[in-house]
């Protein structure tokens, strides 16, 4: 079963990394797993989406047809990828944001990410761990110990206390009744 | 591991300890783990002030008895041309990487392509011999970069290592052979005694001579003009001819050793399925969806694209009906494939140019469309 997701906003915002600590977490965690982005020229400020495709088989093709998944933190971003998604998928929105018209609000969940980030952590650019820890309660892909080892190994030395924050914070977003709802097993 | 940090860790599994470069993207990632690793290792990395720098650097480390490589995409690899020219002629080893991406001039700079495919060939003036290997994964690219700089030192001669933005960009997991699983070959080094200066002389039957490495003692010469066996420059037409016939034999003989492909569900196909590097994937796919729905469709990637496949091709054609190739240009390899089948079968093509990845249902579609056509007469 190959389950794709997509990860979006804006460039800078760590959405890059966010999709690569979901592959290797996955890789962690036994499955097969293959990362990619997309950006234009600009380093800061352009639409950025990245692709993580999971699966227990070998993955041959490595771009994202039809995303399962989407993650958006900008209105750009949510705008632009909302459509052309799986009929079953699951969007995650930063709350701020609004939700577009073809998007079913059931399959939505807008949560307070960047303002988490901010306030509850204390850094914004935590935002995109933030992300990775409300997406892991909200499908239930990984146990704690794969998803920590992929995001151990993409943090700076003396960072470790305000991620796992970050990512505590981002689990703490989606009530057990949400990831009920959504939990996808693979 | 991300197809760019396999390159550079296949590179120093093989030997490289010496990179010089003008990052771009979207091969940056090689400039950067190459800062990073090379120091590591006692190896060496310099940022040039540019590509045709760059790839002056590389030869002159290569000339002193290093393993050395840079790494670019279509902008750089065009500046790096007339260097890769010398390295053919002056015979010095080295690789050069080449991370496609879209367009000419400075097209779409994140986006992929495969549209230096013929500019790897032929990019460089004159007759030359060129060896091209392109991967189509991740794990493939560390496993293939060790034997670009293997054909690079048995052959004295440039290698092109051909990745696409797919590829480069793409992150899988991989499994690191041992280090003792690897084979890696040494450079040739010979010192001859000092009154003999013919540092271009090859054996009788053979056609790459032994390296000597500069600074080392023996004072030789290196040039990009036409030279003897003493590597001075020479007007004699007959030692020129000599010479080029040479360059072109070393290659021109050994396709054999130097030629490498991938065939996948080929021994009952009527239809073959041509691509390579990066567009495999979906090609893969692709495969598998035909043979679900009772096609018999095979895949013939080249690994080796140039010099190109056609003797494996060609045994592969009395078994086909038709082929289709499949590349993110506008129709380069199609040329050889052509050249190779076109007198026999019909060819297909199926190219993208607006630097977004060609899906397997576009192939799939293609597939069909041909078989249909074909079932209509």
């Amino acid at each position: 079963m190959r389950y794709e997701m997509r990860f979006s906003g804006s460039g800078g915002q760590g959405v890059i990394l966010a999709s690569v600590i979901v592959a290797e977490a996955a890789v962690a965690a036994g499955l097969e797993a293959v990362q990619s982005q997309a950006y234009g020229p600009e380093a800061r400020g352009g639409l950025c989406r990245a692709e993580t495709i999971l699966s227990r088989e070998k993955i041959w093709y490595t771009k994202v047809i039809r995303p399962s998944f989407l993650l958006a933190l900008t209105q750009d971003s949510l705008d632009k990828y909302a459509q052309n998604l799986a009929p079953d998928a699951m969007v995650m929105a930063d709350a701020g944001l609004s939700l577009p018209a073809c998007v079913d609000p059931a399959r939505a969940l807008m949560l307070p990410i960047l303002a988490t980030a901010r306030d509850k952590v204390g850094k914004v650019m935590t935002a995109n761990i933030v992300a990775v820890g409300a997406v892991n309660k909200a499908l239930g892909l990984f146990d704690e110990a794969a998803l920590t080892e992929g995001v151990r190994r993409h943090i700076p030395a003396g960072t470790e206390e305000l991620n796992w924050k970050a990512l505590a914070e981002g689990a703490a977003l989606v009530t057990d009744e949400q990831a009920a709802l959504f939990r996808r097993s693979l | 591991m991300q197809g760019n940090e396999a390159c550079v860790e296949g590179a120093i599994a093989a030997g490289m300890r010496f990179y010089a470069g003008y990052p771009i993207t979207p091969s940056t990632e090689i400039a950067e783990q190459c800062a990073l690793r090379l120091p590591q290792v006692g190896g060496r990395f310099i940022q040039m002030e540019d590509e045709l720098a760059s790839m002056a650097a590389v030869l002159g480390a290569s000339a002193t008895g290093v393993k050395a490589m840079t790494a670019t995409s279509g902008p750089g690899f065009s500046l790096k041309q007339e260097n890769i020219g010398y390295g053919c002629l002056a015979e010095i080893p080295c690789v050069v990487v080449d991370v496609q991406r879209s367009g000419p001039s400075t097209g779409l700079p994140t986006s992929p392509s495969q549209g230096d495919y013929m500019q790897a060939r032929w990019g460089t003036h004159g007759d030359h011999p060129v060896i091209a290997l392109s991967p189509s994964s991740v794990q493939e690219t560390y496993r293939l970069i060790i034997r670009a700089f293997n054909l690079s030192e048995k052959y004295r001669t440039p290698v092109i290592f051909l990745m696409d933005e797919i590829v480069g960009h793409m992150r899988e997991g991989v499994t690191l052979p041992r280090p003792d699983e690897l084979i890696i070959n040494k450079r040739h080094i010979s010192y001859h005694d000092g009154a003999n200066k013919q540092c271009y002389a090859v054996p009788e039957g053979k056609f790459v001579p032994a390296m000597k490495a500069f600074g080392q003692g023996e004072r030789y010469n290196i040039t990009g003009l036409a030279h003897d066996v003493s590597g001075f420059p020479t007007n004699n037409n007959a030692v020129a001819g000599a010479l080029y016939t040479r360059l072109m034999e070393k290659i021109g003989r050994n396709l054999d050793d130097i030629v490498r492909v991938e065939e996948y569900m080929m021994d009952d196909a009527d239809t073959a399925v041509v691509c390579f590097g990066g567009t495999a994937r979906a090609v893969m796919s692709a495969v598998e969806q035909a043979r679900a729905e009772g096609m018999k469709v095979g895949m013939f990637r080249p690994i080796t694209v140039w010099p190109f496949p056609e003797a494996q091709l060609r045994a592969r054609l009395p078994g086909l009906k038709r082929v289709l190739m499949v590349e993110h240009n506008y129709g380069q390899m199609l040329l050889e494939v052509q050249r190779v089948a076109a007198e026999r079968l019909p060819v297909g093509f199926l190219g993208r140019i607006d630097g977004t990845v060609i899906p397997p249902a576009d192939i799939l579609n293609k597939l069909r469309e041909m078989e249909g056509r074909e079932n209509a007469q």
